[in-house]
């Protein structure tokens, strides 16, 4: 095996002065450590309120948009005058036509993970004198459980009781609560258009948000249908759910197209949330950020203090034939040697540190502390902190190449 | 082979511009020959070690030409001068200068290390050879700084020996020396010229040490007076 030269002398420069290494890999570590930390945290927040929007949204949604009256019809010729007329909206019903074989459709695209006939109706649910009011979620429930995950939040019965009970209904645990209900009780909505129709209990579900609580349920499609006094192809939104929810920008064009509707995305409907978790990206990235620069200087202040006590040594070893190009490389490997020591040392103290923190119970709705280990941020970490590292090692490097050694001799 | 040319100066000329424009060499012109035990005297200040850091190729900023085993080495890329000063140049200076770090058997395989011309075994032993030729093999692996003085410049001068180099500079090289030690530099550098061939160019303050060389130079205001002083 041929060794390289200069990396050996690299390596002897760093084994003779074990201490300052280790401070400057320190620094590195402490960087790289916060770097991966933040980005899982920044990671498992997102993720959290991700998931907490979905359990409520879907990431699409295909209804039929209001449309209103052009207000002026401008004169063709000189023969004929502009008409004004007030403008009015021009649907009569916000009925989808022929649902089915949409949903069927929308569940042939390669990126639909799931899709679901969907009929929303305001309504009171009444217990006596008792009113509360409240929306109604009319679908199929299987289609909207693969979407919301439903059974999960089930406290009492099961979501899938709604298939064998025609009249069944999922109440939140808020609604349960206030009108005394329990599993099996009847209770008696009115819709927004008077339509009143007694339900079974089949199913109270607890949800992290109080006011869907308060206020959700879910009944068949069927039921929705009849409190709306409309037949059974009346559907007025698909829901669908992709594999890559940030990506809905991009399908939203397309699938406009392929429905001929109206289609929401959820970064739409939820602007404020994408903005703040934005916000909270960008500051967490630039405190890693400037944490890792702290580190980066740690890096050349040690170079350059080396430099300097080894004038002589960079002189012999121009004397003796090493180029300006040896030098830099060996005084890079040095910093890369220093950068990978502690850029290990930072990945692994990262990892300890998330998977301690995910451990750690918050309670309420949030549960086990909200934080994400993945591999590609280790991946990141590693890149950045040997890239950083390196960099901020280059510039001692390049000083100490341009040294002239005559002028060392000379002193 | 002795009486070919191994350097040749052609005119050089140097200015120091600090503090003020001053030229310390002025118009350098001499031949070396193959095998030859140079010295170059003169009073301190006269431009002598001046010289030899442009015939050391470490120098670049002068006039004239210098032309190194055939080479003219004037306005090269400083990688070319870097190379052939790794491989045909060896240099011995006043205060040893060693890498402190390192073993002084390291310190005497780092240039040939650097040239890659033989295998890491291979140079571990021809470092041992000239480390043994030097008398000091017994030293070879402690730090080079736990060496006296006398076996520091020794390995040294192994160092500069171990790539077989053409040409071999010194620096007042037994300046920091004692007598005695003075003797076995000197024996060394005349058993390189007689037996391998090799040449020595020398600046020196020592008379005695110039006296027992084959030819002296000697210089005074940045002129050469003398391209062979004959002692009397």
């Amino acid at each position: 095996m041929k060794r390289d030269v200069n990396s050996e002398i690299a390596f002897t420069h760093i084994l003779s002065r074990k201490k300052q290494t280790l401070v400057a890999s320190l620094g590195v570590t402490v960087g790289i450590t916060a770097f991966v930390f933040l980005n899982s945290l920044i990671l498992g927040f997102n993720r959290f309120f991700d998931d907490q929007i979905f359990r409520s949204m879907p990431h699409m949604r295909i209804y039929k948009d209001d449309e209103i009256s052009k207000s002026l019809v401008s004169k063709k010729d000189s023969s004929t005058l502009p008409v004004v007329v007030n403008p009015k909206f021009l649907n009569k019903t916000k009925n989808l036509i022929n649902p089915q074989l949409l949903v069927n459709e929308m569940n042939h695209q390669p990126d639909v993970v799931a899709a679901a006939q969907w009929v929303s109706v305001n309504l009171f649910y009444t217990s006596g004198k008792t009113q509360m009011n409240g929306i109604a979620s009319g679908a199929n429930i299987k289609e909207a459980d693969a979407m919301f995950d439903i059974t999960s939040t089930m406290v009492e019965g099961k979501a899938h009781n709604l298939e064998s009970v025609t009249n069944g209904i999922l109440i939140g645990v808020g609604i349960a609560e206030k009108l005394n209900l329990r599993l099996n009780d009847n209770l008696t909505v009115i819709s927004s258009i008077g339509a009143s129709k007694v339900m079974k209990v089949v199913g109270i579900f607890k949800t992290s948000n109080s006011i869907s609580d308060k206020t959700k349920s879910y009944m068949n499609l069927s039921a929705a249908q009849q409190l709306l006094r409309e037949g059974p192809s009346y559907v007025t939104d698909i829901y669908i759910n992709v594999k890559d929810p940030d990506k809905v920008a991009q399908y939203k064009p397309f699938f406009e197209k392929l429905s001929g509707y109206k289609v929401e995305e959820w970064k739409e409907a939820n602007e404020t949330f994408v903005a703040a978790s934005k916000t909270r990206s960008v500051m967490m990235r630039s405190i890693s950020g400037a944490i890792l620069l702290v580190a980066a200087f740690g890096i050349y202040n040690i170079l350059n203090m080396t430099i300097m006590q080894k004038l002589n040594d960079i002189a012999i070893l121009k004397a003796t034939g090493f180029s300006g190009k040896d030098v830099i490389k060996i005084f890079v490997s040095e910093a890369l040697i220093m950068g990978t020591f502690g850029t290990l040392i930072g990945l692994t103290l990262a990892t300890l540190l998330v998977n301690l923190v995910s451990h750690v119970y918050v309670g309420g709705d949030i549960g086990f502390f909200p934080i994400r280990f993945e591999p590609s941020i280790m991946g990141l970490g590693a890149f950045v902190g040997i890239l950083v590292t390196t960099a901020a090692g280059f510039i001692p490097a390049r000083n100490a190449a341009k040294v002239d050694p005559v002028e060392i001799f000379r002193k | 082979m002795r009486d070919t040319l191994v350097l040749q100066t052609n005119k050089i000329g140097k200015y120091f511009y600090d503090p003020v424009k001053f030229k310390v060499l002025d118009n350098i012109s001499f031949d070396v020959k193959h095998g030859e035990f140079l010295t170059l005297v003169g009073k301190s200040g006269c431009g002598k070690s001046t010289l030899l850091y442009i015939l050391s190729t470490m120098d670049t900023e002068y006039e004239g030409e210098l032309i190194i085993d055939g080479e003219s080495l004037t306005n090269k890329k400083t990688d070319r001068l870097a190379q052939v000063r790794n491989e045909k140049i060896g240099f011995v200076f006043q205060f040893h200068y060693l890498l402190p770090e390192f073993s002084c058997l390291k310190n005497v395989m780092i240039p040939a290390l650097k040239l890659g011309k033989y295998s890491y075994k291979e140079i571990e032993h021809r470092a041992y050879q000239k480390l043994e030729i030097l008398g000091i093999k017994d030293e070879a692996l402690k730090p080079a700084s736990k060496l006296s003085g006398g076996q520091q410049q020794r390995v040294a001068i192994a160092r500069a020996l171990v790539n077989d180099p053409k040409i071999i500079m010194g620096d007042e090289p037994t300046g920091n020396l004692d007598s005695k030690n003075t003797q076995i530099v000197f024996e060394i550098f005349k058993q390189l010229t007689q037996e391998h061939d090799q040449t020595i160019i020398a600046v020196t303050h020592d008379n005695d040490f110039a006296k027992a060389s084959d030819r002296t130079i000697e210089m005074m205001d940045g002129k050469i007076i003398n391209l062979n002083k004959q002692w009397d």
